[in-house]
């Protein structure tokens, strides 16, 4: 039988406020166990709860981002239930009102061609803190510095339908969640992290399949990769005779396996009601506006300007708008070059994004700074250095050897031009070289390629090779 | 010194007719002495109250003294207090120091005020008898067989007894103005929102208020000044202005429109608790006034739908005591959900646990929406009976409770029999409304009170109203005869 797969994600993104959701305590991630958790995030008696006004607005970009309707009227709703790491014994959220309502996102798949994937909502919620389970003498220690931080969680219609697909769709929130600069996108400490909401169904039914959610998917790969494993998984079981039940499954990376955590049965009744020590959050047209004026051109406009602007083709344009710091720095590059954006583009996506992945750098911390890079460009544009000088130079330039011009200074890298120069190194290799000048003129075209690179050895790279091919052309002349 | 109001007390102090660290004393002299009798104080503080009371004493001499600068004062020990135990009348907080002070705590503080002690209330404020306490009930000073009331119990003891010229007390259903009534003190619940949240242990956040609890309407007003104000770490405190309730204490009552709801004079009400309330409002009549019969047609909701919300709000508030951060914590728990089921079931009393779980059931899965959903549109109709009513009358009068104080056990074993001595209290703090009570006369040597309900932040009209009351009459100045 053929199957269709269905799958609908649950995206946290920690929300870069400077202090939590609903306390002054520091967001700031790695400080020692329980010192950026204030009384409120401790849950004592008697504290509560005031929103931190950056988050609604961070929810209200992450709307207006994603052509989502933004509520005028939200609530705060508790999630009760009883975990170590949940001071309070409830979750603040949302439930009924979420901040933000429903949306839809673009995204492109391998062959080219693009789907809409519904977003059914995103709410504000607080993390909850962590269980240590290292060692405490059989017990459990407990870290509250997460405690109430910001979380947007954004929930997906089941749209997608291929594990490619959920991860084209994960990528693009990330892109855009970094792009306005709502979330970091750190995955490693966990300030993007996803559930997956997977079925399998008969091709052509119409009704869903039953579903498992898969938790705990902290990378691109892993999402992938649990989602392939969740789906050969049912599929065996139902082929197998079986049913899938309703349940929570955890991926064990270093397993490679999914295995159930708590079935339906199981799950806790979390009686949400509304949090009655927090207003509702009203948002008025102005705000809206005024949230709307500050975002930044998004990926996809960016993307369509590239192509339009520096004539870019599709591909190169989406991926040099892939982030927000790959396109300010390819920018910068090329404006720096004095325009060269054809060139500028092949650089960075070629010998620099190869260097940074090599070395696993970032390209906001690239010890080559765009400017540089422009520098360089500006200096093969102008025919100081060859194409294949550049790579010497950059190489220099990734070395810490100071920028292109001093680099090619220092190390007498700039091209020869002068005609009479190269005229000279023409005569004296075609004076040293009678065999070949016979073959040559003897119809031997090929015996061309030999004086070239006979002159830029001697040359060491430095002749302008448009004029070491006209001179020698003109000289070789029977 | 003792039989001094505390705005007497606070004209002496500044007079120099004692110092604070005599008072101080005095005060706590008749703790050690009297409290036995009536167990009104959890913890009395006597060393940081000789300490506070000598930097009031500089603070007189200075000049620089606010009315409260000096004055000795009872909390309530459901206010979080730094350094001191903060039990909330629960075994489960009897280990508790407070890291940090309540709002409320920290305006006394400010003001100059010395704390005495922390007072017995019922556990976590649920109760109308301070029965409930894991410290044991406390005695009402007019007879000690006899309940103060509650939650604010000792809070209303403790004054009654003139073991502290004044108090603080929290009312989620009636746990300042029941407990006023029965032990014959004034009493405040301030419109909610006036009083900040912050620090006090919450019971029912969408009801809970905090308040004064006092000898007389003007000592209230002086209270409330303090007491009152926006808190940034409440959110559902109210931006507002705080006037001087003390501006318009003497103001003329002429022409003043009294709504009487006849749904608080009929079944259940005590024929002489009747006659004492339609005795004070002829009290208001020669003063000026004007009577007019109004109906609240959806009184008769009230409790039902009080018994749903605040259940419901408590068995959220409650879930933190879970034995894993602070507070009691079972011995040897075998495993994590040994721990959670052992630490609460030991540490919670019995009515705590009661409305827990009524709470847990009506916010569960398929019953929300008959409980819960239900309880706030009825809490919306009993609101909306009584902004009906403010359009005709300034302030609506009737009985604070619908008996006097009854015997120590009576009703500690009929939840439905005590929920109702409640009855003519919860609707204000369902619809968020100001309300005060005031002694108005004895049933049986008995004290009882007379309820006056005004409108939103209407508290300098309740006051006025209750001060020229108490010009003409001298109930609230009576005392029990051992602890006069």
């Amino acid at each position: 039988m053929e199957w269709e797969v269905v799958i609908g994600l649950e995206i946290h993104a920690q929300l870069a406020t400077k202090s939590k959701i609903f306390s002054g305590a520091s967001t700031a991630y790695g400080a020692p166990a329980n010192t950026q958790a204030c009384v409120v995030d401790l849950g004592l008696p008697g504290v509560l709860p005031v929103l931190n006004h950056e988050a609604v607005q961070m929810a209200i970009k992450f709307g207006l981002a994603t052509n989502s309707e933004v509520a005028q009227r939200s609530i705060f709703a508790r999630k009760n239930y009883f975990y170590p790491d949940l001071p309070k014994g409830y979750q603040i959220s949302q439930m009924e009102l979420p901040i933000v309502g429903e949306g839809s996102l673009e995204i492109r798949l391998e062959d080219g061609s693009t789907k809409n994937i519904g977003i059914t909502r995103a709410h504000l919620e607080e993390d909850a803190g962590k269980s240590l389970h290292g060692d405490f003498q059989g017990m459990t220690g407990i870290d509250l510095n997460r405690a109430g931080t910001p979380l947007l969680e954004i929930v997906s219609e089941p749209d997608m339908r291929s594990a490619k697909e959920a991860i084209a769709y994960m990528k693009k929130i990330h892109s855009i969640v970094t792009y306005i600069d709502i979330c970091d996108g750190n995955m490693q400490e966990g300030s993007f992290r996803c559930d997956a909401n997977v079925s399998v169904r008969p091709k052509g039914q119409a009704e869903f399949g039953t579903r498992a959610e898969l938790k705990n998917l902290n990378s691109f790969r892993f999402v992938e990769r649990a989602i392939n494993l969740e789906v050969e998984r049912q599929i065996d079981v139902i082929e197998g005779g079986g049913e899938v039940v309703q349940e929570t499954r955890l991926y064990d990376a270093d397993k490679h396996e999914t295995r159930a955590m708590r079935s339906k049965e199981e799950a806790n009744d979390y009686r949400y009601f509304p949090d009655p020590d927090l207003l509702p959050v009203e948002i008025d047209n102005e705000t809206i506006y005024a949230v709307r004026a500050s975002l930044p051109e998004l990926p996809d406009a960016k993307q369509q300007r590239f192509i339009s602007e520096y004539g870019l083709s599709e591909y190169d344009a989406e991926v040099l708008t892939s982030t927000r710091p790959m396109a300010d720095y390819y920018e910068t590059v090329v404006k720096e070059s004095g325009g060269e954006a054809k060139l500028s583009a092949n650089w960075v996506t070629g010998d620099l994004a190869g260097t940074l992945n090599k070395e696993s750098i970032e390209i906001e911390n690239s010890p080559v700074a765009a400017g540089m890079l422009g520098g360089m460009i500006k200096r093969i544009a102008d025919n100081t250095i060859s194409g294949k000088i550049a790579k010497q130079v950059f190489e220099a330039m990734w070395q810490g050897e100071g920028d292109a011009d001093a680099v090619i200074e220092r190390k007498g890298l700039k091209q020869v031009t002068d005609t009479g120069a190269i005229e000279k190194l023409v005569d004296d290799i075609i004076a040293n070289n009678p065999v070949q000048v016979e073959q040559y003129r003897a119809g031997k075209d090929k015996v061309f390629g030999f004086f070239v690179g006979q002159v830029m050895k001697v040359s060491q790279g430095k002749a302008n090779p448009a004029q070491v091919n006209q001179i020698l052309k003109d000289k070789l002349k029977p | 010194m003792h039989n001094k109001t505390l705005s007497e007390l606070s004209t002496a102090l500044k007079a120099g007719e004692f110092s604070s660290t005599e008072l101080t004393r005095h005060y706590l002299d008749r703790i050690a002495d009297l409290d036995p009798q009536i167990n009104a104080f959890v913890t009395v503080t006597e060393q940081p109250a000789m300490a506070a009371a000598a930097s009031a004493d500089e603070r007189i001499a200075a000049g620089t003294a606010t009315p409260l600068t000096g004055i000795p004062l009872a909390q309530k020990d459901i206010f979080c207090t730094e350094g001191v135990k903060t039990s909330c009348g629960s075994k489960m907080l009897d280990n508790f120091i407070s890291p940090y002070n309540a709002t409320v705590i920290e305006h006394f503080n400010a003001a100059g005020a010395v704390m005495l002690g922390k007072t017995n209330m019922d556990e976590f404020a649920m109760g109308s008898s301070n029965e409930t306490s894991f410290y044991g009930s406390v005695k009402n000073p007019w007879d000690i067989n006899k309940v103060p009331g509650g939650s604010s119990g000792g809070s209303a003891a403790a004054v009654a007894a003139r073991l502290a010229p004044a108090s603080s007390g929290t009312d989620t259903g009636g746990s300042i103005r029941q407990p006023a009534s029965l032990c014959g003190i004034t009493g405040l619940k301030p419109t909610y929102g006036r009083v900040s949240r912050y620090g006090m242990i919450a019971f029912a956040s969408s009801l809970d208020q905090a308040g004064p609890m006092t000898r007389s309407a003007e000592d209230a007003a002086l209270m409330l000044n303090c007491m009152a104000g926006f808190d940034e770490r409440d959110s559902t405190s109210a931006q507002r202005d705080v006037p001087d309730y003390t501006a318009n204490l003497s103001g003329s009552l002429e022409g003043l429109k009294i709504g009487l709801p006849k749904e608080y004079f009929g079944e259940g009400l005590d024929a002489q608790v009747s006659s004492a309330v339609e005795a004070a409002i002829r009290e208001y009549e020669n003063l000026g006034a004007v009577v007019k019969e109004i109906s609240l047609p959806n009184t008769h909701l009230a409790v039902p739908t009080y018994y749903v919300v605040a259940p419901a709000e408590c068995s959220s508030n409650l879930s933190r005591f879970d034995g894993v951060r602070f507070g009691y914590r079972c011995e040897n728990p075998a495993d994590l959900e040994d721990l959670y089921k052992r630490s609460r079931g030991e540490g919670f009393g019995a009515e705590v646990k009661r409305r827990i779980m009524i709470g847990a059931y009506a916010l569960s899965a398929g019953y929300y929406d008959a409980y819960y959903l239900k309880a706030q549109q009825l809490r919306r109709l009993i609101s909306d009976d009584f902004k009906r009513a403010f359009e005709e009358v300034d302030v609506i009068m009737g009985p604070t409770a619908p008996g006097p104080a009854f015997g120590l056990g009576e009703k500690a074993d009929d939840p439905i029999t005590m929920y109702l001595s409640d009855i003519y209290t919860i609707a204000a703090n369902l619809a968020g409304l100001p309300g005060i009570s005031v002694p108005a006369g004895f049933v049986n040597d008995m004290p009882v009170g007379l309820q006056i309900i005004g409108n939103y932040f209407d508290e300098s009209r309740l006051l006025n109203v209750a001060h020229r009351y108490q010009q003409v009459t001298d109930w609230h100045t009576r005392a029990p005869e051992q602890f006069k």
